[in-house]
């Protein structure tokens, strides 16, 4: 593989999965959401643009969206996406630190079983 | 307090929006990348000549159009349940992305590769038997 496809790969993960966990810490501030009509969920919004993470994690999302985009214009879909995966390893050690949430035992293997099998697709690219 | 029956239905109902429309954003990036053609300069203004054609094509922005139905099904469904669990459970799109690639897109996906998005989709359900929340919600009642 090329070093330039490895960049935008590590780009993707590692820009992506910070977002996302920006994210999730916005949404928790925000609270849980029970009422789903659209004005609601307009307010929901709203309330959530006013949390400085949200802007944190979009803008790093929306990096990694470029870099995604660049990678597709490289390599099928059907193996781009699920390399993408290998951020969970990232993510389950990033919610457990900067999120407090409990990784268990049971997580933490769901999450191995998801890297292996990014592994194959990627092995298997030949 | 919500019943956690209740907490599982809302949480597999936003999953399941998820693994439809992620996947299919995915597959009309793909396409609308493949027409578009390969990204082969790192220069700036390459770039900028790059994504301007590339935002030009109504296949990119009907891709873009899924993934924003997919993210804030995602947005949603993060108020309450944790990330951890989340993000591995919509990994079932995954397989969904293969099976698109392969059937809609003509792409080659070998017999390993094949094995691996099986065994993604083995990992999702373990994590799939975990409970949504191990954490105390910050807002509580008003």
């Amino acid at each position: 593989m090329m070093l330039r496809e490895v960049l935008f790969f590590l780009w993707i993960i590692f820009g992506g999965t910070a977002g996302e966990l920006c994210l999730s810490r916005a949404m928790k501030t925000v609270g849980e959401v029970t009422d789903f009509r659209p004005r609601a969920l307009v307010r929901v919004m709203l309330r959530a643009m006013q949390v400085k993470w949200m802007w944190i994690g979009l803008t790093l999302m929306t990096l990694a969206f470029f870099g995604f985009l660049g990678v597709l214009s490289l390599d099928n879909v059907s193996f781009v996406v699920p390399v993408t995966a290998l951020s969970y390893a990232a993510s389950a050690l990033g919610s457990g630190i900067f999120l407090g949430e409990r990784v268990g035992r049971q997580r933490w293997a769901g999450v191995g079983l998801v890297c292996v099998g990014v592994a194959l697709v990627f092995i298997g690219k030949g | 307090m919500k019943s956690s029956a209740g907490l599982r239905f809302k949480t597999y109902l936003l999953i399941l929006i998820m693994v439809i429309f992620g996947p299919v954003g995915d597959v009309l990036l793909r396409e609308g990348m493949r027409r578009t053609g390969k990204l082969a300069t790192w220069a700036p203004a390459g770039l900028v000549h790059f994504f301007i054609r590339v935002f030009s094509s109504a296949t990119i922005w009907l891709g873009i159009g899924s993934l924003i139905v997919f993210f804030v099904a995602y947005m949603l469904v993060l108020s309450w349940a944790d990330f951890s669990y989340v993000q591995p459970a919509s990994t079932l799109s995954y397989g969904v992305v293969a099976l698109m690639g392969y059937f809609l897109l003509g792409e080659a996906v070998s017999v390993t590769q094949w094995a691996g998005v099986g065994i993604i989709c083995l990992g999702v359900f373990v994590v799939g038997h975990t409970h949504p929340r191990t954490t105390e919600p910050e807002v509580e009642k008003a």
